[in-house]
């Protein structure tokens, strides 16, 4: 069996990403956290698809148990996907350091952690590649997100680096950096029509560019060009704007 | 939870709501707790005001297929799957549905909740005619399966009753074995409106058929238009199923208002007339231009401007449909009100549901731009509707008065009766149900 793993499986951009995977025939191994609640998830990607589908049990932020996750598996994968992600909410990370921990392990140690168990094997058999799914909050901190953002942009680095290591060993790195996409982490909040892309979208997006080798995808594709405007704002106006 | 202006897809209709989601069968049966005028919305591609209420639910999140027999063809999936996700899966598999509409962007939900018909309606009926069992959510929040066999009422109630009796869950739907992934299109030219009955007459045996009319051409040519049969092909055309999605244009923006007058609709109708052949013609096309050439054009109701359209769709009794029709295209055609794309079809018998839009007769769909004007000529067309004993599409409709409605359905009364007694008119509520009265 080749398959392709992804990481966060619970999470509706994970989801619809093993949709368009399965879709393309490829089988998948869903991991994350009570993942049983996927079982109906899962058939229904067996009953569209006939691709065979696996769900595996991982808490991203027990780190130590990284290593005999990925030594468990029987047979290594094609690919990984990670679609780790936390939002959190930013007053309550301001005024209270486990919270603030909790974004910043969950955004980013912790996917440290696993991806380079990872990366370290493809590198080695030098083949696969790694989709990293960061965030346009990385490109630049803003007061409504900073820890988050903060936490992506660790991700966005850690991503790029590893890009530029892996290179020479024909592993492919990607990174991924959606703006505001309709899904449970975003559903109370007002999102402006126009930028606000679906999973299902997103996902097609992410299997496209992973196919054509892509290095770093934003998506919807304006938000490359936003956050170009914003990013060269330059700080003396951006640190007296209301973002 | 915040309230937003909503629009089915004529974008008229627009109507002030709070959309709701639930996640499991448990919060589905709290939301039933939160409104007394709450409907059930799938994609938004009824064209009125049927799925639009203060209280919104949206199935279209509960998307998962739950399990495939290959031996019977019986494909049991959640409400909120679309069509075409059925299709994209399951015809390079050998499999399609049985009854498709001119869309293929609709829930299995809201196929089930209209009773949806298409080119083949004289031969295989309805889409509820290829449900197995339906589960939904009563308002009493009991989870309950129906099928012709079981609880036959609530079946005949559900199939058709545009949501009204309940939150859809899930459905087991008969699909039908193919073998290729082409049709085989006889089209036909016709002169009037005569001809054009004749041509449906002949091309009786096809499995699909329908037709465009000129609604703008009058006197000797009045109802003159191309009509399209076909079938599968019986043979694959390219040594295996296959369906390609093809590329789409988006209409991304609401046309002005101008583009649309009776001069370039009456240009656009000739042109289309004038394109196919004389007489009669074969060509062989895929899946999505027979079915669907429409889906091929994105948010293609921008085309009408911000002020919408309202479809107007009905159907004649066979024994008045000539005059019948003849006497509404002319009354059309002197308008100069309507748009393209008057499709014309011949039914089958009606089946045993009790609001099923479909019966034995001639049905006519024609969108009308929103203005001034087109209400006073759509309460005209009804007076003939009702003169001819026709009745109007609920799917389409999002004007109809309560008097030229139930003189089509005889057996509104029973639907009205059944709902009260199981209590669903204190919990299902569109605005459409209240203005007719449902």
């Amino acid at each position: 069996m080749s398959y392709v793993l992804i990481l966060g499986a619970k999470s509706d951009i994970a989801k619809a990403c093993a949709r368009e995977y399965a879709k393309n025939g490829y089988d998948l191994m869903l991991a994350g956290r009570s993942i049983s609640e996927l079982n109906d998830f899962a058939t229904d990607l067996e009953v569209r698809c006939s691709q065979k589908i696996e769900l595996i049990e991982l808490d991203i932020l027990k780190t130590n148990s990284h290593l005999s996750f990925y030594q468990s598996l029987s047979e290594k994968p094609l690919g990984v996907i990670s679609a780790i992600g936390l939002l959190g909410n930013q007053s309550k990370a301001q005024d209270d350091f486990d919270h603030a921990q909790t974004l910043i392990n969950t955004n980013f140690t912790a996917i440290v952690s696993l991806l380079s168990i990872i990366a370290n094997d493809f590198e080695q058999r030098k083949s696969g590649f790694i989709v990293g799914i960061s965030s346009v909050a990385g490109d630049r901190g803003r007061k409504s997100n900073y820890i988050y953002g903060a936490a992506k942009a660790g991700l966005s680095a850690y991503l790029s680096g590893l890009r530029n290591r892996l290179t020479s060993s024909q592993v492919h790195v990607m990174t991924v950096k959606p703006g505001f996409v309709a899904t449970q982490m975003t559903k109370n909040m007002d999102l402006p029509e126009k930028l606000t892309a679906q999973p299902r979208e997103v996902a097609q997006h992410i299997f496209k560019a992973q196919q054509s080798h892509k290095n770093c995808i934003y998506s919807k594709w304006q938000w490359r060009y936003i956050l170009l405007i914003i990013r060269s704002i330059p700080e003396f106006i951006f640190k007296k704007l209301n973002l | 939870m915040k309230k937003k202006s909503m629009h089915s897809w004529g974008k008229y209709p627009r109507i002030e709501n709070r959309l709701l989601a639930y996640e499991d069968r448990k919060q589905c049966a709290e939301l039933l707790q939160q409104s007394n005028a709450l409907i059930a919305c799938g994609n938004g591609r009824s064209y009125g005001d049927s799925a639009l209420s203060e209280t919104i639910v949206d199935i279209k999140p509960h998307d998962y297929f739950i399990a495939f027999d290959e031996k019977t063809g019986i494909l049991h999936v959640q409400a909120g799957v679309l069509l075409a996700d059925i299709l994209e899966h399951f015809v390079p598999r050998g499999w399609f549905l049985n009854v498709v509409p001119g869309t293929k962007l609709i829930t299995v939900g809201g196929a089930i909740a209209s009773d949806v018909h298409g080119k083949n309606h004289h031969l295989d009926g309805c889409f509820s005619q290829h449900v197995q069992a339906i589960t939904l959510m009563t308002a009493a929040n009991e989870i309950k399966t129906c099928s012709k066999n079981k609880l036959k009422t609530l079946f005949q109630a559900t199939c058709g009753g545009q949501g009204l009796t309940g939150i859809l869950l899930d459905a087991k739907i008969k699909l039908k074995k193919i073998v290729s992934s082409t049709i085989r299109q006889t089209t036909i030219k016709t002169a009037n409106l005569l001809d054009t009955f004749a041509a449906f007459k002949k091309l009786e045996n096809h499995r699909y058929s329908v037709a465009w009319i000129d609604c703008l051409a009058s006197g000797e040519k009045l109802g003159r238009g191309i009509v399209q049969a076909g079938d599968f092909e019986a043979q694959p055309a390219y040594g295996k199923l296959r369906y390609a999605q093809k590329s789409k244009r988006n209409i991304a923006i609401n046309w002005p208002r101008f583009v649309l007058n009776p001069w370039t609709v009456r240009a656009f109708n000739a042109l289309y007339y004038w394109w196919p052949k004389t007489g009669e013609s074969q060509q062989r096309v895929s899946i999505d231009s027979f079915f669907f050439p429409l889906d091929a054009l994105e948010n293609w109701n921008n085309i009408y401007g911000k002020k919408g359209f309202v479809q107007y769709q009905f159907i004649l009794p066979l024994e008045n449909s000539l005059a019948g029709m003849t006497e509404i295209l002319e009354k059309i055609s002197q308008s100069k009100e309507a748009s393209f794309l008057a499709v014309l079809k011949l039914y089958g018998p009606a089946n045993s549901n009790y609001l099923s839009f479909p019966m034995e007769g001639y049905s006519l769909a024609l969108d009308f731009k929103v203005n001034d004007k087109v209400f006073a000529l759509l309460d005209e067309l009804d007076a003939l509707l009702v003169k001819h004993s026709g009745r109007i599409y609920l799917a389409k409709d999002a004007r109809v008065s309560k008097e030229v409605f139930q003189q089509g359905y005889p057996e509104i009364e029973i639907f009205r009766a059944f709902r009260k007694k199981h209590g669903m008119d204190k919990t299902f509520h569109s605005a459409q149900s209240k203005r007719l009265d449902l």
